[in-house]
């Protein structure tokens, strides 16, 4: 549902709110997933992004987004510089991902150590953004709900279980969807909440022996 | 938000409220945030205008592509000729803020990015003009953004899906209604000022060469400012138009869906696809604007 400071706003860096803004989104996103700064980034462009990504500072503001600046940051203008600054690393390269998937599409490869990440992102319009793909998991997310990601071993009962930790700790789901490559193996839950969650919450999850990984992405003002 | 004019005008009728008022519990009611968290918001969104106007006007930046940047100085350095001091800072001030758009500089996307300059541009004159305080402008800001709201539900403020009149049409609308609120006109005035200023917007194409938002954008914003001011003058006036704001929304959606694609900020068609834009986007990007001569 459009709000008011949808028509009033968002205050943002130019030029584009789906080149700029929802370009910043998508890397503020793969970052909230890794959970850090990440030490490299490869960043593919397709579409228009590739096309006019460069006019439109869509590098500057992908680059930006994992360095953790939002939308509105004008440090978004010299991001380069910031990710020198932060000793991020980072290549862009085109790409085309067939006719099919949405012009202003990116997908980002961010490592930290051992940790790899690869998701794939759409900038839909009006600064809003929707995640497509984590790894090789399909994934429905926009990053305007707290958002609980995580991968787990397949197994009965691991969604009734999720959703009781939800219930004893009083925060209310929005959205779930699950996703996984296969019967009985691993699974991905994608959870849009009402509100964050809560440390101890999350650390009971990550103590289930089914669960591989979990994290938080913040919601993004 | 409302889904029409005549819904925002009934409502404030029948509850005797003022526009903005009525725009403001909508907002309350939908959102679940106190008044003055909202109102707190639009203020914040105000001095975010203000300073993009300033940050334009002195002309210092320049956009990536070298396409924009200085043409707002200029104008205000060169001064009026022929329009007056109103209107030529009306035009100053849209350009500046595109332009500071265009560099990666902080606007306020009102409707869009690529409409940001009609709105400031409006509220800033008006308000010298009229001697608005900071409080009645908060309050065109939300008679402004119920306008945008029902344009937003019947047609659309995308210039991918409407063209430029989605865009820079529907920030003239906003602009007008806000003015037309602003200068003391009754509940029908606005509504006019609505119908009038979109009118004179239908059918304009969204072209940007090289698909960027710079060329003509700039041009647009300013000239949609001009024509929602001329539209709250006529409207202030008492001059009327045969055809409700709403149905004139509806046109505005209709002419949006049938709008061959190439004029739908595909950079395909219109200026964009024309030689000499062509010529210009192979240029390679310079410290200095194009288009500027010396």
């Amino acid at each position: 549902m459009i709000g008011l400071f949808d028509i009033l706003g968002p205050v943002m860096v130019g030029p584009s709110s789906s080149h700029t803004a929802g370009a910043c989104r998508l890397g503020l996103i793969a970052r909230a997933i890794l959970g850090r700064t990440p030490e490299h980034a490869t960043i593919q462009l397709h579409g228009s992004f590739a096309a006019t990504g460069e006019g439109h500072g869509t590098q500057r503001a992908i680059v930006g987004g994992l360095l953790g600046l939002p939308p509105d940051d004008l440090r978004l203008r010299r991001a380069f510089e910031e990710a020198e600054h932060s000793g991020m690393e980072y290549a862009f390269r085109t790409v085309d991902l067939g006719e099919d998937v949405h012009p202003n599409t990116a997908v980002l490869e961010v490592r930290s150590g051992d940790e790899r990440l690869t998701i794939q992102g759409t900038s839909i319009g009006g600064g809003q953004v929707e995640v497509s793909r984590i790894d090789d998991f399909p994934v429905s997310l926009g990053g305007d709900y707290d958002t609980l990601v995580l991968a787990a071993h397949d197994r009965p009962g691991t969604i009734a279980t999720i959703s009781s930790v939800f219930a004893e700790s009083g925060v209310n789901l929005a959205t779930m969807r699950v996703d996984r490559t296969g019967r009985h193996k691993e699974a991905l839950m994608t959870i849009e909440l009402d509100a964050p969650i809560s440390d101890q919450a999350l650390e009971r999850i990550r103590s289930f022996d089914w669960v591989i990984w979990a994290r938080t992405i913040e919601k993004i003002a | 938000m409302h889904r029409s004019v005549a819904a925002l005008i009934e409502d404030a009728r029948e509850h005797q409220l003022s526009l903005p008022e009525v725009v403001i519990r909508s907002e309350m009611a939908e959102s679940g945030r106190p008044r003055e968290e909202i109102r707190e918001r639009i203020a914040r969104t105000l001095a975010v205008m203000r300073g993009a106007i300033e940050e334009g006007l002195q002309g210092d930046m320049r956009s990536p592509s070298g396409l924009t940047g200085g043409r707002a100085a200029r104008l205000h350095a060169h001064g009026p000729r022929l329009l007056g001091e109103t209107v030529t800072a009306i035009l100053a001030r849209a350009v500046g803020t595109l332009e500071v758009n265009a560099a990666m500089g902080l606007i306020v996307a009102a409707p869009t990015a690529g409409a940001a300059g009609v709105l400031p541009a409006i509220l800033a004159s008006a308000s010298d003009i009229l001697d608005a305080d900071d409080e009645r402008l908060v309050d065109a800001m939300l008679v402004a953004g119920g306008v945008g709201g029902v344009i937003a539900h019947r047609a659309s403020l995308a210039g991918a899906a409407g063209g430029c009149q989605a865009e820079t049409g529907s920030a003239a609308a906003m602009g007008a209604a806000a003015v037309t609120w602003l200068g003391g006109g009754t509940h029908d005035q606005v509504s006019t000022s609505i119908a009038l200023s979109l009118q004179g917007m239908l059918g304009l194409i969204c072209d940007p060469i090289g698909g960027l938002v710079e060329i003509p954008c700039i041009y647009r914003n300013a000239s949609a400012a001009m024509q929602a001011l001329a539209a709250a003058e006529m409207a202030l006036a008492g001059l009327d138009f045969p055809v409700p704001a709403d149905e004139v929304i509806d046109v505005m959606g209709e002419v949006g869906r049938k709008m061959p694609v190439a004029y739908r900020e595909t950079a395909q068609g219109g200026l964009a696809a024309t030689p000499s834009a062509r010529r210009l986007v192979q240029i390679q990007p310079t410290r200095s604007p194009s288009g500027i001569s010396r």
